[in-house]
Formats: structure tokens, C-alpha cells, sequence
């Protein structure tokens, strides 16, 4: 057993609401440089939908992540010998245009237009060349365009859904979409960093945060096309590539990552898990569906006093086992099983996780009255208006079992929680349903406690960082503004 | 026996040659030791992706094998003589030699044509890119000529370039043929001495970083404040 330490994140989905504050807390204090104007180190996007960049998740087109060829694990943008022949040109890159091309506005122009009879405007100028251009396309861009044809249709999650369910997808004024908010997943098997030439790509011993040594990094792309969820981000202006950087600067000081800080729904968790590193490839390696079993057996029980002896001989610090054993992450994932990594048969092991959102209750209009009761207390997952085979196609590799269990245990948490304080609900119904559930009614009061009632240290159990020596990573994330931000403060400015 | 050559040819092919690799070796060193930041190949194919496939795979392809070949010939002229012995291997050496450099060319007008019509990747264009772009011209063209109007170069490389380089490698220099090469031919010695000279101030340094670590490293890269802080 190897352990180590990983700060790991839990986005509840049920609970997102979509309105990108995370994003702009990101953009603010990261990418408002030239060269990652395009850059959303954090994004949202409306499910079903595209994405950004546009169909991210068809790999067919862009090749990302890995996947098991003649029983062995390889990345499927590149190998070793490959890199030789693709590194002037990388064929599975993507270009801007499957981003979009930034622009402002010609706000001048208000000020200056000579005089005239037309209202004068402010035109869209490229924020790359500083010509006026035609907007095609933006960050977001499908934002809410649930049962639009151009967008939602051409989800790559409607894989191996039937015609009805499809229809129910995109039903007129039945639409149905939820949000799905994305960051680096700091993988504990990352494409990204097994595909760099340079070696500039690492994840910190320490906290598995993974990041880009800005100086060793020679802009060969290749980590671009081999990140399945496309989060590395080339800076053309820099000719370096760019990733979240899970805000360590305010890590490191305690602090919350900005869009974890700034979540107005508080939908996000953060906390230390602690793994096995030394099974990653063997369980990165097993087929489709037994992959989310898989990784979660590679996180260890914090409590568990042989993980903690072997913790302790790893060397990870007491205070950083302490802050394990009360990560609320490791409660959503090992404990409640309700959090699932999104599209785990990219084989990274991502370690961000997602609690999947509760449809819409599905109610029948029979004689002019709405019926929500069915003898089956948990018809409406089976019969969801987002159908379970698109939610397992993110969250389960396809397969539903996994996002089943986890949307009828929140059921039952919540119709429990209904029969405690409402009391239209049978407390034996509800007691029943926590049952089927698998779930206890301590269990059902701790979701419901971490799921509603959680403050802000509940969300966020930051561990100490122990670098109290590394007084440049101390330093006011602010001061990095306009900077590269990534461990040294010299301006970002063009090779020649 | 140098002072029996003209002062410029000596000006030319003796100090300015030991000139230019001393300021690539210090240029390179200092800068990667001083601004390894700006160590880049600092691709524009984020930014065209067409055009940038037919102009940069047919240059570096090209480029890579005609480089390598004079690397060779300059290793072994011995072999390469051996090799030359039997006109079919010659013909078959110097044609594919030729087609390299041919193909070298193209793709370098094709990224010269690229970077003058695609507005984005011209943002990205400074002065030192067409600098860089313009001498690689001249020397790959008068690379493609010297292989057409002064046939057999795998040949006389060997016999008559190659001595003259390891001269200068043993610090004894001496001119040897050189002086008497035709001019096209002297200009792509000068030339060459001339790009080795730029090297460390414009982005060909890309060319240093070439990864060849990658090869031979484990996949995964982590990295321990812990041991950074017990090693330093």
C-alpha cells in the first residue's frame, strides 16, 4: 500500500443552479491575461448541450484519455514513438474555433462617431488580431438551450438512448436540462501529464494538485489533445499551456479555490481523501464497467488504523490524516456512493465528483388531475424526464446501476426528511424507502445536514499545506494578477 | 598554412565560425539558465490548423532528415564514401537528399504564405520570426541548389567539407577546399554558421528542448516539495 494524500472535490449537481458566478470568480483571477482570454479554467454548461469546446466528450474527434489496447493501458491522442512524428503538428489538437475566438467592443466608437443620423453602435472586435469580426461563437454559448436542435441534439451523451427517450429530452415546453459545472479533475491516472514531451506536466506529492511547470514547458500541445475533458488550455500568445491550478496560492493560505469560495448555490465540497497509489494503473486498466467500483477502492478508509499506520510511514502528515477523516468529500464518494466521477471510462480517475441531479418529478395528467403516487416509490428515476441512460453515459460509463443508486438514496433522504417536518409523508413509507435505498436514517440525516444545512467549513475542509517555508507560494494570489501566477513572478511576456 | 588563404575567406571561415557556435553556447546556456520561460516552440497551430499541417510537417520533416544527413556525413565521411562506392547507392543517396530539401522548401514557403495571409497567426509574428524565417530561406534554397548544379555532395562532403569541419572541431583549423568551393557552396557554409550564430536570441532554440527524456521516462510525473526541500 502506497498512500497518498489527494484533495478532492464533490460538485452537487442537484443543488447548481447555473449561473456561472464560479466561472467569472475564476476568470477575474486567472485568465483576464492575452493569450487566455478564450480560457475558462472553469466553465458551466447546460446538459444536454455541447460544451466547451464544442462536443468535447466525442473522442472519436479529439482522441483524449486512455484506453486499453492489447491489455495494456495507452493514451489514445499519442504514445511515445508517436510524439516523434506528431510533434510539429499535433493531429488531435484542437483549434480555436472549437473554443471561439474572444472579442470586446468598440465601446470608443460611442464617443468618437462623428455626428449623424443612426444611433452609433459598439461593434465586436477580435480580442486576438483587434479587427471587427462576426460573432459566431462564445463561452456558454448553448447556455439554457436544453431542446435546442443544433446544440442539445448533438450531445455525445444521447449515445444508446432510444428514440422515446430522446423525444422526452427535447419534448416542446417539457424541455428539460440541468447544469453541469467542470474544472481540471486533478486525475490520479492524468492524460495530460503522461502525454508531455517535456516533463513540465506533474502532480504534486503532496495534494495531487496537477499543475504546469510554466518554465519546462516548451509548447509541444500535447497534453491539449490528450485531456479527455479538454481542461488544458494553450496559450498562443505565451506559446505555453495553461490548466486550473485549483487556486493553490489560496489553498495554501486556507482558503477555498475562488469558484468553491464564490458558489452562491453551494454546491461544492472540498476535502483531503487519502488513496492507494500504488493500484492506479491495475484498476485504470479494468473494463468499462467496473470502473467506478474501481477507483473507489482505491480510496482509503481514513479511519482505518492500517491505512493510517501506512499513511503515517508514507509520510503524510498528521494533521493532514485528521482533516481525511472529516473530508466531506470521502462521505459523498466511499460512505453514501452518491457522488460519481463523470465519464470514468476516460480512465484518469478523476477526482472531482458529481452528485446527480434530481429530475423534474414526473407526474401523470389523468382525468384533469396531476397523480405523483405510483405504487412504485421510486417510478420516477426509472421513468425520469432525463432519462438514467444519459445521466450513465456522464457519470457511470454507460452503465445505470450506479446512477440509480445514488438518485433513489436522495429520494429517500428526501421524502424521510418530508415525513420528519412536513408529516404528509408515512413515516413507514419513508422509512421503508430509506431501506431500498440502502440507507439508514442517521445516514439520511447526515445528507440531509451535509446536502442543505452545511456551512461553509462543513463544504470545505481545507488541509494544512505544511509549506510554511515556501514563503513565494504564501503570497497574496492578487499580487499574481496580470503574472503568470504559477510559482514565479516574472511578466508573461513573448519568447522570441 | 592558414595565412596562405585571403584574409576574408579566413574572416569568414575560420573566426567567424568559432565565433558563432562560442555565442551559441553561451547565448543558449545563459538563457535557458536566466529565462527558461521563454523556451518555446511557440506554436501558432492553435491558431490555424490547415495551413499549418502542409507548410510545418513537410519543413520539419524535411529539415530533420537533411540536418541528420550532414550530421552523419560529418560523423562518418568514411562510411559515407564506402556507401557512395557503387553509383546506385550514390544515386539513390543523393536523390533522396534532394527530395528532403525539396520538401524543406516547400514547407517553408508554405509557412512563410501562411503567416503573410492568416490575420491570427500574423499577431504572433514579430520581427525576429521573419528574420528567422528569411535566413532559413536563403539557406535552404541554396541548399537545393548547391544539390542540383553541384552534384554528388555526399561525396565531396565527405572528402572535402568534412575534413574542414573536423579541422576546426580539433582547433586547427584548416580551409582545406573550402576556399576553392564554388560560391553557392560557400554561401551555405557561411550561411549555416550564420543561423548557429542567431540561435540563442530567436525561438530556434525550440530545437534544444526537443524531448527526447520523454522517451525514457515513467508516465506519470510527481513532484515532492518534501524531497525538492531536502535535496536543495
Amino acid at each position: 500500500m502506497n498512500v497518498r494524500s489527494q484533495v478532492s472535490m464533490v460538485f452537487h449537481l442537484d443543488k447548481c443552479i447555473g449561473c456561472h458566478t464560479c466561472s467569472i470568480a475564476c476568470k477575474n483571477l486567472w485568465t483576464d491575461r492575452r493569450g487566455t482570454e478564450y480560457m475558462w479554467w472553469n466553465n458551466v454548461e447546460t446538459k444536454p448541450g455541447t460544451g466547451f469546446p464544442t462536443k468535447w466528450e466525442d473522442q472519436e474527434k479529439y482522441h483524449g484519455g486512455w484506453e486499453v489496447k492489447n491489455g495494456k493501458l495507452q493514451l489514445k491522442s499519442t504514445s511515445k514513438a508517436q510524439t516523434i512524428f506528431n510533434i510539429y503538428h499535433n493531429p488531435s489538437m484542437p483549434t480555436m474555433d472549437d473554443y471561439y475566438e474572444p472579442w470586446t467592443y468598440d465601446y470608443q466608437h460611442l464617443f468618437n462617431a462623428p455626428e449623424g443620423t443612426d444611433q452609433p453602435t459598439a461593434r465586436p472586435i477580435s480580442m486576438v488580431t483587434g479587427e471587427l469580426i462576426q460573432i459566431e461563437a462564445g463561452p456558454n454559448w448553448d447556455d439554457d438551450l436544453g431542446g435546442s436542435p443544433v446544440y442539445a441534439e448533438n450531445d455525445p451523451n444521447l449515445k444508446g438512448l432510444t428514440p422515446d427517450q430522446r423525444a422526452q429530452l427535447v419534448a416542446v415546453e417539457r424541455l428539460v436540462f440541468f447544469y453541469f459545472p467542470r474544472i481540471c479533475n486533478h486525475c490520479l491516472n492524468p492524460a495530460c501529464v503522461a502525454s508531455c514531451p517535456s516533463g513540465a506536466l506533474y502532480k504534486r506529492g503532496e495534494d495531487g494538485i496537477v499543475l504546469v511547470d510554466q518554465k519546462r514547458c516548451r509548447g509541444w500541445r500535447m497534453c491539449v489533445a490528450a485531456c479527455p475533458y479538454k481542461k488544458m488550455f494553450y496559450n498562443w500568445n505565451t506559446g505555453k499551456s495553461e490548466k486550473c491550478i485549483l487556486c493553490y496560492p489560496r489553498l495554501e493560505t486556507g482558503q477555498a479555490p475562488a469558484c468553491f469560495h464564490s458558489c452562491v448555490g453551494r454546491i461544492r465540497y472540498l476535502g483531503v481523501m487519502l488513496y492507494d497509489a500504488s493500484k492506479i494503473e491495475e484498476m485504470a486498466s479494468l473494463p468499462d464497467e467496473d470502473l467506478v467500483e474501481a477507483q473507489r477502492s482505491l480510496v482509503l478508509d481514513p479511519n482505518d488504523p492500517e491505512v493510517v499506520a501506512a499513511a503515517r510511514k508514507s509520510g503524510i502528515h498528521e494533521s493532514v490524516i485528521e482533516s481525511a477523516q472529516r473530508s466531506p468529500v470521502y462521505q459523498f464518494v466511499k460512505v453514501w456512493k452518491i457522488a460519481l466521477p463523470p465519464h470514468i471510462e476516460y480512465r484518469t480517475m478523476p477526482m472531482l465528483f458529481y452528485v446527480p441531479p434530481m429530475s423534474p418529478v414526473m407526474s401523470n395528467v389523468a382525468d384533469g388531475t396531476i397523480h405523483h403516487v405510483s405504487d412504485n416509490l421510486f417510478h420516477d428515476i426509472d421513468e425520469s424526464r432525463v432519462p438514467l441512460k444519459f445521466l450513465a453515459n456522464l457519470f457511470g460509463a454507460g452503465h445505470e446501476e450506479f446512477v440509480r443508486y445514488a438518485l433513489r438514496k436522495q429520494k429517500a433522504v428526501r421524502w424521510y426528511r418530508r415525513a420528519v417536518t412536513v408529516g404528509d409523508v408515512e413515516m413507514a413509507t419513508a422509512e421503508r424507502m430509506l431501506r431500498e435505498a440502502d440507507c439508514s436514517p442517521e445516514q439520511a440525516e447526515a445528507i440531509y445536514r451535509l446536502t442543505s444545512l452545511c456551512t461553509f467549513d462543513d463544504r470545505f475542509v481545507i488541509p494544512p499545506m505544511h509549506r510554511e517555508e515556501a514563503i513565494q507560494m504564501m503570497e497574496d494570489p492578487l499580487e499574481h494578477k496580470q503574472g503568470v501566477g504559477f510559482g514565479f513572478l516574472s511578466g508573461p511576456r513573448r519568447g522570441m | 598554412m592558414t595565412s596562405a588563404f585571403p584574409f576574408h575567406n579566413q574572416l569568414c571561415f575560420i573566426v567567424f565560425p568559432y565565433v558563432a557556435v562560442l555565442t551559441f553556447l553561451l547565448g543558449t546556456i545563459l538563457r535557458y539558465r536566466k529565462d527558461p520561460f521563454t523556451y518555446s516552440s511557440l506554436s501558432s497551430q492553435f491558431l490555424e490548423n490547415r495551413k499549418h499541417f502542409w507548410g510545418l510537417v513537410p519543413f520539419h520533416y524535411g529539415i530533420v532528415a537533411v540536418l541528420v544527413g550532414h550530421i552523419v556525413a560529418f560523423l562518418l565521411p568514411r562510411q559515407i564514401l564506402e556507401w557512395d562506392s557503387q553509383p546506385l547507392r550514390l544515386y539513390i543517396l543523393e536523390i533522396s537528399a534532394l527530395i528532403f530539401g525539396l520538401l524543406t522548401v516547400v514547407g517553408l514557403v508554405g509557412a512563410i504564405a501562411r503567416r503573410l495571409t492568416v490575420s491570427k497567426v500574423r499577431v504572433v509574428t514579430n520581427g525576429f520570426d521573419w528574420f528567422v524565417l528569411s535566413l532559413l530561406l536563403v539557406q535552404t534554397i541554396s541548399g537545393v541548389y548547391v544539390a542540383i548544379f553541384h552534384p554528388w555532395g555526399s561525396a565531396w562532403f565527405a572528402a572535402a567539407i568534412s575534413p574542414y569541419l573536423w579541422s576546426l572541431a580539433r582547433f586547427n583549423p584548416d580551409l582545406g577546399y573550402v576556399s576553392m568551393m564554388p560560391l553557392g557552396v560557400q554561401l551555405h557554409i557561411l550561411m549555416a554558421f550564420v543561423i548557429i550564430f542567431v540561435t540563442p536570441f530567436t525561438r530556434l532554440v525550440h530545437v534544444l528542448v526537443a524531448p527526447n527524456p520523454y522517451l525514457w521516462r515513467r508516465r506519470q510525473v510527481v513532484r515532492w516539495y518534501r524531497s525538492q526541500k531536502e535535496a536543495s
